[in-house]
């Protein structure tokens, strides 16, 4: 069936989520005050925002979750208030509680879900044996999910969002409280997804998060879209990344500065008791001239570090203000991308 | 992960509204999930069991010689009565369950999904009826052992069971609904407690209505909880089939006319 029966606009098979003025309160606080949001099909859309800041309300009525107050939202051209029923045939939502069956196996939870959606007996449970394989769950498939770790109950719940192969995937902060090694295998699942040609739209309180995953960001906070673009162009609107160098001889610190100086060709800010240098990094290139010069120079470094602009400097960049309630793993936002010991 | 693509979303066909079929179907998958649960947690089986067992025992050995003159003549009047309270307080775990559950993740799945939004409601209430079976077979079976036989003979006797396991069914409507609108479980089983006194004790299940004053009289004559007693006594007694059976029947449909569309809507504005 096409579209165009539902009397939608014709351009709207090209956005999988559109969405004006979406406003949610809850008693006094106003959740979410106004967001717009336009996602385009076959895309990966980041939503970015500290805790408290509205992402998961936005989510939640996205996903027909939750009413909104006012505004309107479409889900490939069907809205989320009179077409429920029919956003929900097109999404699968993922949210930051698993929202899967504690007391049932990992195969009896897929397999209610699956029947639910309208699968056959035999059908249910290929399915999900099929699903617990893909997701590396298939020795733990019998086991109550009491046993389960945080990891394998992300990955359940994500797999219970695939059954009916939706177009569009919700995923609200699908690693928070993930240890690295399995938040590192929850973004390989869902670039395989993006792949077979779903849209993913997710929520992060992590910068990089977003960065690995996402097409184009949303930055939300108290409530609002206080900026939106490709990641590339937000990244740029907030500054580069910062080179930080640690010298041997601390003595050495000003002949140091200058070849840093004049390498990367900006001002460089020195802290002389630790025999620190400073210095932003536009071109992440130009640091090997810098380790040529330096060698050359008789500088011997001690260590050496590049850190990313974390979502504290995001902030304080787009709002003004800083996160309010820093999040709780707010280490894992300073990326020391590369760490070097002499 | 597939590596065909995906159907896009403007090509797929879609309806927007679950079909009976569909609300059925979805009921009886939810209810499914409901065995599970049992099956998986059979400790939650554990007043189902020992209610049966213990109230039986207790009300009979203590109100039969007051009642009836001894135990054995008070046991056709207290068997249907205790048959009725226990079952319907069991019905009262279906809404303190309902509550828990609703609190619990996975309700928000089933939120988003493309079911009949009846589904979830309709499906726990068919499970627990699983429950009122079990506390049914045992409350006849601890009658049987204290020498209670059955004048209306094995095949009324079933026909009562059944009856009154669809009159709990209705009644835990009732309690779905407490298990809806409370914001605790604990609340759920407060509002349920007091409510289901009311209707049990203030009945014909225990003792014999003309002993009461008038003005009581007059309460337990219209509870619908004395037209399911009676009417489960003239079936298991006499093996026959009377007006409160109609009284009840008529009752139980009620009940489900008001409360089902009243719960329903209350967890979908929850929504």
């Amino acid at each position: 069936m096409e579209h165009a029966s539902k009397g939608s606009a014709p351009q709207s098979g090209v956005w999988a989520v559109d969405a004006s003025g979406l406003v949610k309160t809850f008693g006094d606080n106003r959740a979410v005050d106004g967001v717009d949001l336009r996602v385009r099909a076959g895309t990966v859309y980041g939503v970015l925002g500290p805790n408290g800041a509205g992402k998961t309300t936005t989510i939640s009525m996205l996903a027909t979750l939750l009413r909104p107050d006012a505004g309107t939202a479409r889900i490939f051209g069907h809205d989320v208030v009179k077409e429920a029923h029919i956003v929900r045939q097109l999404i699968g939502v993922t949210g930051q509680y698993a929202s899967v069956d504690e007391t049932l196996s990992a195969t009896e939870n897929l397999v209610v879900f699956s029947r639910l959606l309208g699968l056959g007996r035999a059908e249910a449970k290929r399915k999900a044996s099929e699903l617990l394989e893909e997701f590396g769950l298939a020795e733990a498939a019998k086991r109550p999910l009491k046993n389960f770790s945080g990891g394998m109950r992300r990955r359940l719940d994500l797999a219970a969002s695939l059954i009916a192969q939706p177009p569009l995937i919700f995923l609200d902060e699908p690693t928070t409280g993930l240890d690295p090694r399995t938040r590192a295998q929850m973004w390989d699942t869902i670039r395989r997804l993006v792949k077979t040609g779903s849209t993913v739209m997710l929520t992060t309180q992590y910068l990089d998060e977003a960065d690995q995953l996402a097409d184009r960001i949303a930055v939300i906070d108290r409530g609002r879209v206080v900026a939106e673009g490709a990641v590339d162009e937000l990244k740029a609107s907030v500054g580069s990344s910062s080179l930080h160098l640690r010298i041997q001889e601390g003595q050495l610190i000003e002949r140091a500065r200058r070849i840093v100086e004049q390498v990367l060709g900006a001002q460089s800010v020195i802290s002389p008791e630790a025999g620190k240098i400073t210095a932003p990094m536009a071109d992440a290139d130009r640091v090997a001239d810098l380790l040529i010069a330096f060698r050359q120079g008789g500088v011997r470094l001690a260590e050496m570090s590049v850190q990313k602009p974390t979502l504290d400097e995001v902030f304080l960049t787009l709002t003004g203000h800083g996160v309010k309630e820093p999040p709780a793993q707010s280490s894992a936002d300073r990326n020391e991308t590369e760490v070097m010991q002499a | 992960m597939n590596d065909y693509p995906l159907t896009p979303g403007a090509q797929r066909a879609l309806k927007n509204h679950a079909s009976v079929g569909q609300s059925l179907r979805n009921s009886f998958t939810m209810a499914y999930r409901g065995l599970l649960k049992i099956r998986r947690t059979p400790e939650q089986l554990f007043d189902v069991t020992l209610q049966p067992i213990l109230f039986t025992l207790m009300f009979t050995y203590i109100f039969g010689g007051a009642i009836s003159g001894n135990v054995h003549n008070y046991l056709p009047v207290i068997i249907p009565g205790i048959l009725v309270q226990t079952v319907i307080t069991t019905s009262i775990v279906t809404g303190v369950q309902l509550r828990e559950d609703m609190d619990k993740g996975v309700f928000d799945r089933f939120k988003s999904l493309p079911i009949a939004r009846i589904a979830p409601l309709a499906g726990a209430l068919l499970a627990d009826t699983v429950r009122y079976a079990i506390a049914t077979a045992l409350t006849f079976a601890m009658g049987y052992l204290m020498g209670y036989r059955p004048h209306g003979g094995f095949g009324h006797v079933v026909i009562a069971a059944v009856f009154v396991i669809a009159s709990s069914w209705a009644i835990s409507w009732i309690f779905a609904f407490f298990g809806v609108i409370a914001r605790t479980a604990s609340s759920v089983q407060g509002i349920s407690v007091i409510v289901l006194f009311l209707l049990t004790f203030l009945s014909n299940a225990f003792v014999p209505v003309k002993t009461m004053p008038g003005w009581l009289q007059w309460f337990v004559n219209a509870n619908p909880i004395s037209h399911l007693v009676t009417a489960v006594r003239d079936l298991v007694n006499a093996g026959s089939i009377g007006g409160d059976f109609g009284i009840a029947l008529m009752g139980a449909a009620v009940i489900v006319a008001i409360f089902a569309p009243l719960t329903v809507r209350a967890y979908m504005r929850r929504t």
